[in-house]
């Protein structure tokens, strides 16, 4: 795989009037990645986006294409080509036409152009749908289009701003799969912008969390699942139960949080806060839903919580149970099906155990919206 | 069961009044381009004629109207549909605040009277021209050159309301994705703007020329030395009007439906061929798909070529056809008509005169009386004074006795003769 051309945000800030879109961002991103900014609509990453793709001029702090300032560079000059949410194909012209517009622009001949579009159609798994109109293919047929008309434009970095969202489940997941593949195959750099976590995290090599035009923490999505830096990130990737409560005792990488309603419990500290949390301090605590276990009745101790159940459902591959938890939030307990029999518990208090290296400490903040 | 019927008939009844309203006129017009009479009528009917229609091509202020409508409304079409243009593609970019405020502005002209048009069009370049030093024969005050300025002011605003509707559905992503595909400015604006906005510049130039065509209001003050054919006509009228217009009349008409069918069929096809398209295959699509024939389930497109075929038969008819004969007929019959009622009227007066007049006097007495005379001679509530003779016999008069005053005493004047200085010398 070539080494691909990176791209580097420095200090940057976007601001529309009085309201900041984009707040100091500085993110290194390595030629060939696949990497996603992931948060909910409205924290700012379509604008990242538009100021990297040029339609939009940084307020302050600079984007830099492989080592090059774009500032004053155009849309039309910069080695970027973007997917649009809608895909934007032109409704007017075929789809081989659509796919080579970029060749046109430039001069090329028809045949040339032609051929160029078969070869396309080819790798998109579309082979003779070249003389349809863009209104005669189906939402996945559009989709593959819009990226080989992209990709005809020979760019450094393709960007993808949410391009899966208007398709059908099975389709996104098929389609996750295809763009990480093409990806790979033409191994240039994908930014790609998604409010689905799954997305981000089957397809991307590298993830930037965002909240309201903050970046809360660039990592792989491994260490995003397990080691998030904040309580939004905890919170937004993946399902995750929250113990709000006040740093009681440090213990190295650990920290004793007494909670507000499951007492003292242990938990180690995320990566990004170690050394960060000090006793008296508040503090929130994460653990997964497939992290609690049930445990004997009557067991104790800094890793045991104890709730009454409330409801259950069996989902297939788990068998949830819902406990009452912290301030409102209840607490989601996912046992594995591996076709052991589950006896309900419904409305009976239950004893849940966990291992506090799967439990991860941040200092209070903000969660996501459910 | 019984209103219902009612209500069907009444229905009815109404169409026909609603399209008689409608189309009366124009078929009644058309009619009376046929008749030979030379005063437009459709009844009596006389004799089938073509005569009007050469009329109307000999006619060189006609042709030479028509020649300036087209000239203005061609330049009338480029002119409005790019100012049209421009002024819908800056209302999608302004500043959202000042949208309303622009949007009235640009509008206005369509509120304002054409005939303020026309004055304020001729007073504004008039200035222009003077304070650029030209001379009256300068291209700013060119008849031809005020007219498209002058109609463009207003029928731009009606080609932008045609190219708003449909700028507005207009997606901005697209130019966004041709310029980041690397298309400039100006081919993004060509190679997808403009093919998108097609459909209403093709509207709005068919609109700005019909506009242009038939404007009169305004162009009466600024065609100068080119009066279109509105003008023309108008000026026709004033003189008494002839079939001629009738078959203009009819051309325009024939024309406008000529050209309905067309766009009729042609809409009527489209949608034949994307239905097409839609159930071809593949393979179908790259080879080239079959559409049923132009005909086929298109009514427009058989109305369209019976039309056709009726206009060629038409015209062959009026090449061969000569109305001479039956017009001579027509001639005779009224002459024999006239001579008849002539002989009627004679016959009554006799019977009327001998009736009044028997016995007291013989009638050949009365007519040479020579005080009724004068009287005959003119009609006028005005006794006279706009008889063109009145002015000229006075002068006559007048020149007569000069000529005898001079023979009297030499002096008209009032003073007797003390300023004649020939009185000066005698003494």
């Amino acid at each position: 795989m070539s080494a691909g051309v990176g791209v580097d945000l420095e200090n940057l800030w976007i601001r529309f009037g009085d309201f900041v879109a984009v707040r100091d961002a500085n993110v290194h991103i390595k030629g060939g990645d696949f990497f996603s900014f992931l948060g909910p609509s409205g924290c700012g990453k379509t604008t990242i986006l538009r100021a990297v793709s040029g339609f939009l001029e940084p307020s302050e702090g600079n984007v830099l294409i492989g080592g090059n300032n774009m500032k004053g560079i155009g849309p039309n000059k910069r080695p970027t080509a973007l997917i649009f949410q809608n895909l934007a194909l032109f409704p007017l012209m075929k789809v081989w036409e659509n796919i080579t517009f970029s060749m046109e622009i430039k001069g090329a001949s028809a045949g040339e152009r032609r051929k160029r579009a078969d070869e396309l159609l080819e790798m998109i798994a579309l082979p003779d749908q070249g003389d349809k109109l863009p209104s005669e293919l189906s939402g996945g047929q559009r989709q593959r289009v819009a990226i080989a008309r992209a990709l005809c434009a020979e760019p450094d970095v393709l960007l993808l701003d949410e391009p899966l969202s208007a398709l059908d489940l099975k389709l996104r997941q098929h389609m996750r799969t295809e763009l990480r593949e093409i990806q790979k195959r033409v191994g240039i750099t994908f930014i790609y912008i998604t409010h689905d976590q799954g997305e981000a995290l089957t397809m991307s090599d590298d993830i930037a969390v965002m909240r309201a035009g903050v970046i809360d923490q660039i990592a792989d999505g491994k260490t995003i699942y397990n080691d998030p830096a904040t309580a939004f990130a905890a919170s937004f990737v993946g399902e995750n139960n929250v113990f709000r409560g006040k740093v009681a005792k440090v213990m190295g990488n650990e920290v004793m949080i007494s909670t507000n309603r499951s007492g003292d419990l242990v938990s180690r500290v995320s990566t990004a806060n170690q050394g960060k949390l000090n006793v008296g301090d508040d503090a929130m605590m994460f653990i997964r839903p497939e992290a609690l276990a049930l445990a004997p009745d009557g067991a104790s101790g800094d890793h045991f919580v104890t709730a009454t159940v409330t409801h259950e459902e069996f989902e297939g591959n788990v068998f949830n149970i819902f406990t009452e938890g912290d301030g409102g939030k209840e607490i989601k307990v996912s046992l594995p099906n591996l076709g052991q029999s589950f006896e309900s518990h419904t409305g009976q208090p239950i004893t849940l155990e966990y291992d506090s290296n799967n439990a991860v400490a941040v200092p209070a903040g903000e969660l996501a919206a459910e | 069961m019984m209103s219902e019927r009612i209500i069907r008939y009444s229905i009815w009844i109404y169409l026909g009044i609603f399209f008689a309203y409608l189309l009366g006129p124009l078929v009644i017009m058309s009619i009376t381009a046929f008749n030979s009479p030379t005063f437009p009528r459709a009844t009596p009917w006389e004799c089938l004629t073509f005569e009007w229609f050469s009329a109307l091509f000999q006619d060189q202020r006609i042709l030479n109207g028509i020649k300036n409508s087209i000239i203005v409304g061609l330049g009338t079409v480029i002119l409005s549909v790019s100012m049209g243009l421009a002024g819908a593609l800056m209302l999608t970019q302004i500043w959202p605040k000042l949208r309303a405020t622009y949007y009235t502005i640009i509008i206005a002209p369509i509120l304002i009277p054409g005939v303020v048009l026309g004055i304020s069009t001729l007073v504004f370049w008039d200035r222009i021209n003077r304070m650029l030093g030209l001379g009256a024969d300068s291209f700013l005050s060119n008849g031809l050159f005020l007219t498209i300025i002058g109609q463009s002011t207003f029928i731009a605003s009606y080609c932008l309301l045609v190219l708003v509707a449909r700028l507005q559905r207009y997606d901005l992503a697209l130019t966004e994705a041709a310029l980041d595909l690397g298309a400039s400015h100006a081919q993004a604006f060509r190679k997808i703007l403009l093919p998108f906005m097609r459909p209403a510049i093709a509207s709005a130039a068919v609109l700005a020329f019909l506009a242009s065509f038939e404007n009169y209001n305004t162009t009466t003050f600024t065609f100068g030395e080119y009066p279109t054919l509105t003008i023309e006509l108008a000026q026709k009228v004033r003189y008494g009007i002839t079939p001629a217009i009738s078959a203009l009349a009819f051309i325009i008409v024939a024309l406008t439906v000529f050209f309905a069918l067309i766009n009729e069929s042609k809409i009527k096809r489209k949608e034949q061929v994307m239905e097409a398209r839609k159930n071809a295959t593949v393979a179908e699509l790259s080879k080239g798909v079959k559409v049923p024939g132009f005909l086929s389930g298109n009514p427009a497109a058989i109305v369209l070529v019976l039309f056709c075929i009726g206009s060629v038969a038409v015209v062959g008819t009026a090449t061969a056809y000569s109305p001479d004969q039956c017009i001579a007929r027509v001639k005779e019959q009224k002459q024999i008509e006239a001579e008849e009622r002539i002989k009627e009227l004679r016959r009554k007066r006799d019977a009327d005169n001998l009736k009044k007049f028997k016995g007291v006097f013989d009638p050949d007495e009365i007519s040479p009386e020579e005080e009724e005379a004068p009287k005959q001679d003119n009609n006028s509530g005005f006794g006279g004074v706009f008889d063109p003779n009145a002015l000229s016999g006075d002068d006559d008069a007048q020149d007569g006795s000069d000529a005898s005053g001079g023979d009297e005493s030499g002096n008209n004047s009032g003073f007797g003769g003390v300023f004649d200085p020939n009185n000066l010398n005698s003494d």
